[in-house]
């Protein structure tokens, strides 16, 4: 038979053809789950144990049948702290992956770099972590405490407990800005007054002039919305100092990252904080998260607020996936809108249809030998700062972040 | 009063930290015109080998201020032999060789201890000022750094040692003629620049949380100290220290932390614009 060119070509579009259709097949049986978290460098604290939480909860889904009858399959991407790394891996995971889902950002600074490029290509995107609150953007659900749901509570706790003249020494970026603020009229809403404000880059680490300046406007309360690995220097340095019997220390992020076990027993004692999970959680759901962690190579202790909050993202979403029966986003975004709830180990956690946020248990603890212990708990506490500016049942479009004016 | 107090002991705090991070560069660079980029990486394993010897039950002071610089040192010792003995007189070369000695490193440390922030609690306690509760480990801090200027000044005015070293590095010739090996004296220097930024690593670590990339964050404001003091070693040193230490502090007390790092970079622009030789190539000349 000879072979002629036109029949060569015929022949190879076929074989090739042949060849790309497995492919296409296979790519359609697993659901493709994309995340970016910073599994190395100065953030590896909060992102290492979310990497591990996500990984578990996806392989719960898998051992349990998968989704849709289809296998769920991570596709990760470390962003080593870096913050330009995290536009150019969302593109990759939109454009290259072609993710049905994208789990991840850490910092404020991360979610912002990422969620406009996930808005505009219409890929569903969770973000797990609690921050400052505001963000109206039907493509995002967010299951992390918000201030309304976390300072609200802290503020006049912390200060009943130490006086009226609060100094906030927070982390110099969007979240310890927008933080500080609400802080501000926490402590004004509670009779108080604010003394001084400081903020920090995230590579800061020296801050005995401000531990100065902190006595010398005779504050009776620090708080602390500072982040990542250089800031644990303030707590230590605060401790070296001799400040902890002196005046009272609060915090929106400390233990977060589980920097309470970084720090000694001397160091962290008595701190004060809210958050949705402790480790001290006396519930099965949590007990049943800590044995299957440890039955997957974590580290007995690692779990923590971050982590729990990347966990319970993966399975509202799934849930969602199962409500609708596709993965198609806009029939997954609304059936997570009718109010899907999942009771993860922190406790029941409802997803907000009018902003997309969480309805969720907030405890109120204290650092006690590098644990956490639950002094009292607020069950399902709605973010309210969020709803008085945002609804996404009325404004579908909406896409900005909304700050508190003071 | 006490406050007053509290913001000079503040004060001698930043001026000490930048003589403790500045004086193993100052001599490298100082005395044998070795631009070390890799400086900041040897204050990160400075900070590692403390922490490390103190979690294998060695007493901190002893990890501080013996184990680390000795370990560091026979690092540069190392190094000295293997790259920079090669490169004397060549400037541009030692840059790019230690910058890639200084990743080399970073690397090391990232693959040996993981990129995690790691750290040790402060060894001294605090005490009370009048009103104020202040670190006592500042005080630590400014007395290695009195002790450090008191003992390198000792070492090269009084002894004979310090004078070879000195005539070494004028006239190396000279040197070689009068019986003294240039490259014995130039392993030697190095190995204490080496071990000096040791020190300061260990001593700054239990006020941090250590990362391997940590050093960055020293090297720039070590070299704009080095410079910014000039030829005159030791009298440069406390010179542009104590200027800039100075400054930061005002403008932290004054203004906030941010705008302290502001005004110590504008002051060394400043500086540099108008004494390109820096403090002792005008004032001081001819001093240690």
């Amino acid at each position: 038979m000879s072979i002629n060119r036109r029949h060569f070509l015929a022949s190879a579009a076929a074989a090739t053809g042949a060849i790309m259709l497995p492919r296409a097949v296979m790519a359609a049986d697993t659901i493709k789950l994309g995340s970016v978290l910073d599994v190395s460098g100065i953030f590896d604290a909060y992102g290492k144990p979310m990497d591990m939480a996500m990984r578990l909860a996806v392989s719960q889904i898998n051992a349990a049948g998968g989704l849709l009858g289809k296998q769920v399959e991570v596709v990760g991407y470390d962003t080593q702290s870096d913050m330009a790394l995290y536009s150019q891996y969302a593109q990759q995971l939109v454009r290259e992956d072609k993710v049905d889902v994208v789990h991840g950002g850490i910092l404020s600074a991360s979610r912002e770099a990422i969620r406009q490029t996930l808005h505009k290509n219409k890929t569903l995107y969770f973000y797990n972590v609690l921050y400052e609150g505001g963000v109206c953007d039907r493509n995002i659900f967010i299951n992390g405490v918000t201030p309304a749901q976390q300072a609200e509570a802290l503020v006049p706790y912390a200060m009943g407990k130490s006086g009226k003249k609060v100094y906030i020494v927070a982390a110099d970026y969007n979240y310890g800005q927008i933080t500080a603020r609400w802080l501000q009229k926490f402590v004004a809403d509670n009779g108080g007054e604010t003394v001084g404000v400081d903020f920090f880059p995230l590579d800061v680490s020296d801050f005995g002039s401000t531990i100065a300046k902190i006595q010398t406007a005779g504050a009776d309360l620090v708080i602390a919305p500072l982040v990542g690995g250089a800031h644990l220097s303030f707590f230590r340095q605060w401790a070296a100092a001799g400040m902890k019997d002196r005046i009272a220390l609060a915090s929106t992020t400390m233990g977060v990252g589980n920097e309470h076990k970084v720090l000694t027993a001397e160091e962290g004692n008595g701190i004060m904080v809210a958050y949705n999970y402790s480790q001290e959680l006396d519930t099965p759901e949590n007990a049943a998260f800590k044995e299957a962690w440890v039955a997957a190579g974590g580290d007995a202790g690692g779990m923590h607020e971050l982590a729990v909050s990347n966990y319970h993202g993966v399975l509202t979403w799934a849930e969602g996936v199962r409500i609708a029966g596709t993965l198609e986003r806009d029939a997954v975004v609304e059936a997570l809108e009718t109010g899907v709830s999942i009771t993860g180990p922190g406790g029941k956690v409802t997803v907000d249809p009018k902003t997309h946020h969480a309805v969720l248990d907030v405890h109120l603890m204290e650092v006690e030998n590098q644990g956490m212990r639950v002094v009292e708990t607020l069950p399902q506490r709605q973010p309210i700062d969020t709803q008085a500016v945002c609804d996404l049942g009325a404004n579908p479009d909406d896409n900005t972040q909304y700050e508190i004016q003071i | 009063m006490d406050l007053v107090f509290v913001i000079i002991v503040e004060m001698l705090y930043a001026v000490a930290s930048l003589v403790l991070i500045s004086a193993g560069l100052a001599i490298v660079f100082g005395m044998m015109k070795i631009i070390n980029l890799a400086h900041g990486e040897f204050m990160m394993m400075g900070g590692y080998v403390t922490i490390t010897a103190v979690t294998l039950g060695a007493n901190v002071f002893v990890a501080m201020l013996i184990i680390a610089p000795v370990v560091v040192g026979l690092i540069g010792l190392v190094v000295e032999r293997l790259v920079i003995r090669h490169l004397y007189g060549r400037l541009v070369d030692t840059m790019l060789a230690t910058w890639g000695l200084s990743l080399f490193f970073i690397g090391l440390a990232t693959m040996i201890f993981g990129n995690t922030t790691t750290g040790i609690s402060t060894p001294i306690s605090g005490f009370t000022v009048g009103n104020y509760q202040v670190n006592g480990y500042n005080f630590f801090i400014i007395l290695i750094a009195i002790v450090l200027l008191g003992l390198m000044y000792a070492v090269l005015k009084g002894t004979r040692l310090g004078l070879i070293a000195r005539g070494a590095m004028q006239l190396p010739d000279m040197a070689a003629a009068l019986g003294y090996s240039p490259e014995r004296i130039y392993m030697a220097t190095f190995f204490c620049g080496s071990a000096l930024s040791g020190l300061a690593g260990a001593i700054l670590a239990p006020l941090v949380g250590l990362v391997p990339t940590s050093g960055g964050a020293y090297i720039a404001k070590a070299f704009i100290t080095v410079i910014a003091g000039g030829p005159s070693l030791i009298t440069g040193l406390m010179a542009s220290s104590g200027l800039f230490g100075f400054i930061s502090q005002i403008f932290t007390f004054a203004v906030s932390p941010v705008m302290g790092e502001v005004a110590l970079l504008v002051a060394a622009v400043v500086l540099l614009r108008l004494l390109p030789q820096g403090v002792t190539g005008k004032f001081f000349r001819g001093r240690l």
